[in-house]
């Protein structure tokens, strides 16, 4: 499975950071500015026709805070690949993928929502999982573990 | 009950019954509870249980599911209520009309259970009168029916409007 990664480092060398396949899962971390191009790759040639999961952590404190993470499928080689960016704290922007997999719209509303990593050129960028006046995103590390925000009745 | 029955021959073979006006309203109320089930976690799967065949809520006059608010008159929130649907919650609560009794079914709905974060309302009673906490994760379907019974004692008991 390592030839994947090397097809990726030979066709895109000023995007590609690193590989590994720990527990059998394979893995690489690119460059947030190649995304568009090593997807779209992924996707016509090297046929990882389903995106599984589109999700993000928090390294808090680290210079390269967010780390968002695509899981890719391919449904006839039944072959599986995790694609990683890193964000920096102050820019966490990072392009959709929604015109691509139509299934990132909401994955990528939800992590905008829990991380507020802002999606270049969604459709509909806005919260999913909570309501529109709600500050913050709860899932930041930076987010205070006892701050209630209700709508209706008291702050319990 | 509060009923007393009497029959004698004096007053002929149909006999007739004394009680209070409060007490016979009572009977009537706690037998004629119209359910409306605001479900929205996994309580639910006991909620049908305890509402089907094997439990059968019909013994207690609780079996019919209203689902216009208006038409009910026992709230039962069964399951987890986040913040964000809690004003749906409210405005249920306060489209029925009187009297009107409040279960709440379950840890979460008694007091956010586990879920001590910044989605969970802590507790429903934060934000509406409750009658009966039946607590569990989820509850039986006996400690429903006690649940049940508990609503039932206290509207025979109570001062009833009318």
């Amino acid at each position: 499975m390592s030839d994947i990664f090397e097809r990726i480092r030979e066709k895109f060398p000023e995007y590609f950071r690193s590989s590994h396949s720990n527990f059998g899962d394979d893995t690489i971390l690119i460059k947030p500015e190649g995304l568009l191009p090593v997807m779209g790759y992924l996707k016509d040639e090297e046929g990882f026709n389903v995106l599984m999961d589109l999700t993000c952590v928090d390294y808090y404190g680290e210079e390269e805070r967010f780390e968002v993470v695509y899981h890719l499928y391919d449904l006839t080689e039944k072959k599986r690949l995790r694609v990683k960016v890193r964000l920096r704290e102050e820019e966490p922007v990072v392009e959709s993928l929604s015109h691509m997999w139509k299934n990132a719209n909401w994955y990528e509303r939800e992590v905008w929502d829990m991380f507020g990593v802002k999606f270049l050129n969604h459709p509909n960028l806005k919260r999913i999982l909570m309501y529109e006046e709600f500050e913050g995103h709860p899932l930041r590390k930076d987010y205070p573990l006892r701050k209630r925000q209700p709508r209706v009745g008291p702050l319990n | 009950m509060g009923v007393k029955r009497v029959v004698t021959g004096v007053f002929g073979e149909e006999g007739f019954i004394t009680t209070k006006l409060d007490s016979m309203v009572g009977w009537a109320r706690k037998y004629s509870l119209f359910v409306y089930p605001f479900v929205t976690a996994c309580c639910g799967m006991e909620y049908m249980s305890v509402s089907c065949a094997h439990y059968d809520l019909d013994r207690f006059g609780a079996a019919l599911p209203r689902f216009s608010p208006r038409q009910a008159d026992l709230l039962m929130v069964v399951g987890t209520i986040s913040h964000k649907i809690a004003p749906v919650l409210l405005r249920v609560y306060e489209q029925m009309t009187e009297p009107k009794w409040v279960i709440a079914f379950g840890t979460c709905t008694c007091t956010g259970g586990f879920y001590d974060n910044y989605a969970t309302v802590q507790g429903i009673d934060t934000i509406l009168p409750v009658d009966v906490y039946i607590p569990g994760c989820p509850p039986r379907p006996e400690t429903v029916l006690d649940g049940i019974m508990k609503l039932q004692e206290k509207i025979q008991n109570s001062k009833q409007e009318y």
